[in-house]
């Protein structure tokens, strides 16, 4: 065990994990947001234009969209981001991963603006607020907790998918990572539990924290 | 009440035009963004006759290729799915149990299991056990790994949904049970589970959507699933990106219809009105915490929430 810690670099791994899941989580939400404002909007087309997105990119396998990344915008469509080949790679993982979570943040998005009953928005007009300010002090308030909830869980599925782009990362990510100490060292169940718990600690606070957050912040109805 | 009426007023004249405005700009920009993809493609010699047409004037495609590779993925989903769905039964029931022991026990199984990747249950089982298990014949250890990754996260997933689907049930369900004098075992077996597992089907055909889409991780171990189908299939034919865009093609045509059936079996079972409780686990998407990796709502009264918001969501979603 402790030759393995030493001839590995797994908290590297786990820093490459930690890495993806920020910039691939402030990607997914920008884009995300973008998408659940399509969506909800009152022009048709745009609406289209936002279910299209979300169709195609919910459904498809995360892994086809690692490995058609690499393989066909980076290598035959020449789409690069860096001259290096890892760091290109590595790019290409937080566009996947953000561009895939960006359908399930639209969502949970829209599923928190569903979780506002009309009356809401009629009593917010009938006491002669403006659309703005209804929109500001009573609708985006309510939907901003309903959305709360499902946002963590996105989260939480979104840290444990970076282990997929070991597809194109290689042992620089966690999973990559163990499959190589595995195929070196034969099997060993510490090495998986080892792995197995960084995951755990990484994804289990976030996991109370959002549902706790979601009860407290609760609206009550 | 969707979306859009909550948000808008009925548009009067001036909110007309600026919806003519956007209806158009939306239109430019989404066939701008087709002529991009598209004169990218041809610039990277990728709309060649040669290399779409072999997927309709040669069978060979198909039949060697792409419905093996279909042939697997599904044969993998299904499998997972039906062990998955013991895995998880069991284990909801241990979390239920009267015994402090396997409630704990079962609660620290399934949370664990669902903490973890699946690629990295995948990667051990395969690399550490099947790769070079004597017993096990070599080209069945890639449909071992996944199979038993697959049915681990997945059935803690469904235990999950158990958990939560009797927890929704009304009280008064598991009451009249233990007032006839029947036991907490037989209350839950004969009583609630029953009530539960209905209200959960269209989750349970949710769940396969999930699973079909992590089967395609599969290829990571070998595995001959469609993904690597297409892998092959471009290179042997030299259509690398139009393979993997046919076979992206058919993973969402297969799982939107998924996605489909399950709502005509949730729509099914509310006329059919046979389920004393709220149909707690509707929209799978959203029980799962609206993300495909099947994260399902923490806590039981969460999903009634939930039920809510997609019995909601689900009317405007045509949009």
């Amino acid at each position: 065990m402790g030759d393995i810690l030493g001839k590995y670099d797994i908290l590297g791994a786990f820093w490459v994990t930690i890495q993806l899941s920020v910039l691939s989580a402030i990607g997914s939400l920008v884009l995300g947001t973008i998408v659940a404002i399509l969506r909800v909007s009152p022009v048709r087309v745009l609406r289209l234009i936002g279910t299209a997105y979300v169709t195609i990119f919910r459904n498809t396998p995360l892994t086809l969209l690692m490995v058609f990344s690499i393989l066909g915008m980076s290598f035959i469509l020449g789409l690069t981001i860096s001259d290096d080949l890892s760091r290109n790679a590595y790019w290409w993982a937080v566009i996947a991963l953000s561009v895939y979570h960006a359908a399930f943040v639209c969502e949970a998005l829209r599923s928190g603006v569903n979780t506002i009953p009309a009356g809401q928005a009629e009593a917010a007009r009938s006491i002669g607020l403006t659309f703005g300010q209804s929109l500001r002090e009573v609708l985006l308030p309510q939907a901003f907790r309903g959305a709360i909830a499902p946002l963590g869980s996105t989260l939480i599925a979104l840290i444990k998918n970076t282990t997929v782009a070991a597809v194109v990362l290689g042992t620089a990510e966690a999973a990559g990572l163990l499959a190589q100490i595995t195929e070196n060292e034969g099997a060993s169940l510490a090495t998986f539990f080892l792995f197995a718990i960084g995951f755990v600690i990484l994804t289990l606070p976030l996991g109370i924290l959002f549902t706790n957050m979601s009860r407290r912040l609760a609206v009550k109805r | 009440m969707s979306a859009e009426t909550v948000l808008f007023d009925a548009p009067g004249p001036r909110a007309r035009r600026r919806h003519l405005v956007l209806t158009i700009l939306g239109v430019v920009i989404a066939l701008g963004v087709l002529w991009l993809v598209l004169t990218k493609m041809a610039s990277a010699n990728q709309l060649e006759g040669y290399m779409w047409s072999p997927f309709v004037t040669d069978p060979e495609v198909w039949t060697q290729y792409l419905l093996p590779g279909l042939w697997e993925t599904l044969k993998a989903a299904v499998l997972s799915v039906i062990f998955a769905g013991i895995f998880g039964i069991l284990f909801g029931m241990g979390r239920l149990s009267a015994n402090r022991w396997i409630r704990w026990l079962s609660g620290g199984v399934v949370e664990f299991f669902r903490s973890v990747p699946v690629l990295l249950m995948m990667i051990f089982f395969f690399f550490g056990w099947f790769a070079d298990a004597a017993w096990l014949p070599n080209e069945y250890a890639p449909l071992f790994g996944v199979v038993l990754a697959l049915t681990l996260y997945n059935g803690s997933v469904i235990a999950e949904l158990v958990r939560s689907g009797v927890h929704s049930l009304p009280k008064g369900q598991s009451e009249a049970g233990l007032s006839i004098g029947l036991s907490p075992g037989q209350t839950l077996r004969l009583i609630q589970l029953p009530q539960a597992l209905t209200a959960m089907l269209p989750a349970l055909v949710g769940q396969l959507v999930v699973v079909l889409k992590d089967t395609a991780l599969g290829t990571i171990i070998l595995y001959p699933e469609l993904l690597t189908a297409a892998k092959t299939l471009g290179s042997a034919y030299a259509n690398t990106v139009p393979a993997y865009l046919v076979v992206a093609v058919i993973f969402i045509v297969l799982n939107y219809t998924l996605t489909r059936v399950a709502r005509f079996v949730e729509s099914w079972l509310k006329r059919r009105g046979h389920t004393s409780g709220p149909l707690t686990t509707t929209e799978p998407n959203i029980v799962q915490g609206g993300a495909e990796p099947g994260e399902p709502a923490a806590a039981g009264e969460r999903m009634v929430a939930a039920a809510a918001h997609a019995r909601r969501a689900r009317r405007d979603d045509e949009g």
